[in-house]
């Protein structure tokens, strides 16, 4: 592998820190200046995020212009222990500008969508000084230059989701919500935490650079280590199988924060980080296979699970999870399939954030009801609405020529083409995904914008105001198009990080792959239309127990519960017992027998002189009477 | 007259005494018995002193008697102050230190 060196930067690039520094001024400014900012807070948090959007885009074409299209800041030293060396560094490089492009780029949109959405709250200010902060750690997540920094924004990331899921604290379930989602991530986080430690143990430094030159020595074991506990960090953060449950729950914070942390970005943290690892998984075959299965399990996991859910927020988040399950196959893939997983996960960052947009604007003209069996026939009163999100189902199920066709059917045949048996393990669950996922957005589309209204009288659905509808139409726009128009640039302008790769097929050519998946789709579609065109229940009907395991998320919950809460409470409940049985036990105990004991030995005290004198004299005798023993032996 | 007669006096001196303080309840009486003790010792140490031919015996008997007559003193103030508190002269009357 060649060497990987990242060139210092110069000029605008050397002001990388600028665009951290903006919105993480922004929310210190929100948060510092407290209610004196009500009145105009949100509009610096939209000017703080779309300043940095526009200064990321100078950024991106002067990065074009290098020839090695690297860009390294070395801001100050962080930590300095013996060989450890810590810089705070920052790193622009064609993977992290594309990220820093779609954060600012869609982080302003929704900020200026939230605008409106948050109109009626009273803590509007401190919802954006929150979602600046969102928007500064995950810069910093992905400029970093080396693992501790990104580490940093991975953490911020982290607060800022569970201080926006539980946004309306007041609410219990999103309080909890936001709890579950910081625990999960702090599970996975261990193996982040753990992955450092490898690093500084067998590499000796934590730089992106000297990790990766480094990484060639190391031992097969120590490199599947390596790769497996980055794997869990990255599983846990994007919502993949064994930590898919949090991601669903986060729905309860406000929509624009689950458009922009629990689709667009943050959730892709976990992509990021196996892509920008790509020279450790590289060296090991065994952890891209694991990658590749968590990968197919959980795109297969999310569709199934989203085929039953009637909420739509729920709906789209179990999607989120079982798109992201493809970015993971395409990045558990390796060679020209990283590229792959990259693009799709910009492609998804734009359509998902539109179809959660969407649904914020339906849910704003339907009273905040979520229920989808109580919509349908909304495509008249909310055209525009209805509109981008036809443009976001389109281009999910992956149809010609939109979005998701573009991204999600290279990946489709990238995983066909790996050879063997796994070739058709991961190709077939990536097509039955398709079909699935082209059934629950058809399902999700119809019963809420087609078919007889089923909503009360007392509900006046009408459209959004033009805050909110002219980025969704912005995002609608970027949902048809922005697959064809990536596809090509950004598989090229990638190579720089990941390398030149041929295309080789497998036990599928490309065009094969394509015919196949398109059938699949539209048959997944019809289908959905043909059930749900007239409408459905209000109640769930009783249904067969494959419908039941899905509505119970296929027993993620359940697994918990057995296999975390309940054994948590026995443990609790032992070491309360414990404590108020065996340590206090035997304090008391011990305090009782001295107690006991002294009250027996104080009634020896009799207070009459008369049995003093008799004790003393049976004491002189009997010595007395040793000393005669002794002297007459 | 040999020395076992002195001693055997003296042990059956300091029987009686100690006899006394336990069964009497009077300290008047329990008071008299203790002297009674003392002296019992008094006369074994100078019988002792007599049979061995030294002295040191009759120098602890006079160092007996002076502590005696200090006892006395500090014993017979403190009846006297028992007695006006409780009217009382009986060693069991006065009881109230106990556990």
């Amino acid at each position: 592998m060649d060497e990987v060196t990242y060139a210092p930067a110069t000029g605008l690039l050397s002001w990388t820190w600028l665009l951290i520094a903006l919105p993480a001024a922004g929310a210190a400014i929100l948060l510092l200046t407290g209610r004196r900012s009500d009145r105009w807070g949100h509009w610096l948090g939209v000017a703080t995020v779309g300043g940095a959007f526009a200064l990321a885009l100078a950024m991106f074409s002067g990065l074009s212009g290098l020839d090695n299209k690297t860009a390294a800041t070395d801001l100050f030293t962080f930590i300095s222990v013996g060989e450890l060396d810590i810089q705070a560094s920052l790193l622009l490089d064609p993977l992290s500008g594309v990220f820093t492009l779609l954060i600012t780029g869609v982080g302003f949109l929704i900020h200026v969508y939230a605008v409106g959405y948050m109109a009626e709250d009273d803590d509007r200010r401190k919802f954006f000084a929150y979602f600046n902060l969102f928007v500064a750690a995950m810069l910093i997540l992905v400029l970093g230059g080396n693992y501790f920094m990104t580490f940093i924004g991975w953490e911020g990331v982290g607060l800022a989701s569970y201080l926006l899921i539980a946004f309306w604290q007041a609410k219990p379930s999103a309080a909890t919500a936001g709890k579950k989602a910081f625990l999960t991530n702090r599970v996975a986080d261990v193996g982040f935490l753990l992955a450092m430690f490898v690093m500084i143990g067998a590499v000796g430094s934590l730089d992106f650079a000297e990790v990766f030159n480094g990484a060639g020595e190391l031992s097969d074991g120590m490199a599947l280590a390596l790769g497996l506990l980055l794997l869990a960090a990255a599983c846990g953060k994007s919502g993949q199988w064994p930590f898919q449950t949090w991601l669903p729950d986060a729905m309860e914070g406000p929509t624009p924060v689950s458009a922009l942390i629990h689709a667009a970005t943050m959730v892709t943290a976990g992509v990021y980080l196996i892509a920008r690892s790509n020279p450790i998984f590289n060296l090991n075959e065994t952890a891209q296979t694991v990658v590749v299965a968590i990968g197919a399990l959980t795109l297969l996991f999310g569709a199934i699970v989203g085929c039953a859910k009637d909420d739509i927020k729920r709906v789209l988040a179990w999607s989120t999870v079982s798109q992201i399950g493809y970015m993971f196959l395409a990045v558990g893939l390796g060679g020209g399939a990283y590229a792959l997983g990259i693009i799709h996960l910009l492609a998804h960052g734009f359509f998902k954030a539109g179809l959660f947009l969407g649904s914020g604007s339906v849910m704003h003209a339907m009273n905040d009801q979520t229920d989808i069996r109580r919509f349908g026939g909304l495509w008249r009163v909310m055209p525009w609405t209805y509109a981008t999100f036809a443009a976001g189902w389109v281009a999910i199920i992956g149809l010609f020529p939109f979005s998701g066709y573009f991204s999600k059917d290279p990946i489709i045949a990238a995983a066909f083409a790996r050879e063997g048996w796994e070739g058709w393990v991961a190709g077939g669950a990536a097509l039955l995904g398709a079909a699935l996922t082209a059934f629950y957005m058809t399902r999700l589309f119809v019963l809420t914008f087609h078919g007889p209204k089923r909503w009360t009288d007392d509900v006046h659905p009408h459209e959004s105001p033009a805050i909110m509808t002219g980025p969704l139409v912005l995002l609608g726009l970027g949902s048809l198009a922005a697959g064809g128009l990536m596809a090509t640039p950004v598989a090229e302008w990638l190579v720089p990080v990941f390398g030149e790769h041929e295309e080789h097929h497998g036990h599928l050519t490309h065009m094969q792959a394509t015919i196949a998946t398109t059938a699949v789709v539209i048959l997944g579609a019809a289908l959905a239309i043909l059930l749900f065109r007239g409408g459905t229940d209000e109640v769930p009907r009783a249904a067969a127990w494959p419908v039941r395991l899905a509505r119970a998320d296929l027993g993620g919950e359940a697994v918990n519960r057995g296999l975390f809460e309940r054994p948590g409470r026995v443990a609790a409940g032992a070491s309360v017992a414990v404590d108020a049985r065996g340590v206090d036990g035997i304090v008391n105990g011990l305090s009782a027998a001295v107690g006991g004991t002294s009250r027996r030995l104080g009634r020896l005290q009799t207070g009459f002189v008369r049995s003093y004198a008799l004790s003393i004299l049976s004491g002189a005798v009997i010595v007395v009477a040793a000393l005669m023993v002794v002297v007459i032996q | 007259m040999s020395p076992e007669h002195y001693l055997i006096l003296s042990a059956a001196l300091f029987t009686i005494g100690a006899i006394g303080v336990m069964v009497r309840r009077n300290s008047i009486v329990v008071f008299m018995c203790i002297e009674l003790m003392l002296n019992a010792g008094n006369l074994a140490l100078v019988t002792f002193s007599r049979t061995t031919g030294t002295i040191d015996g009759q120098i602890m008997a006079f160092f007996v008697m002076a502590v005696a007559a200090a006892e006395v003193v500090i014993g017979l103030a403190i009846i006297m102050a028992i007695y006006r508190s409780r009217r009382s002269a009986s060693v069991d009357d006065a009881n109230l230190l106990k556990a």
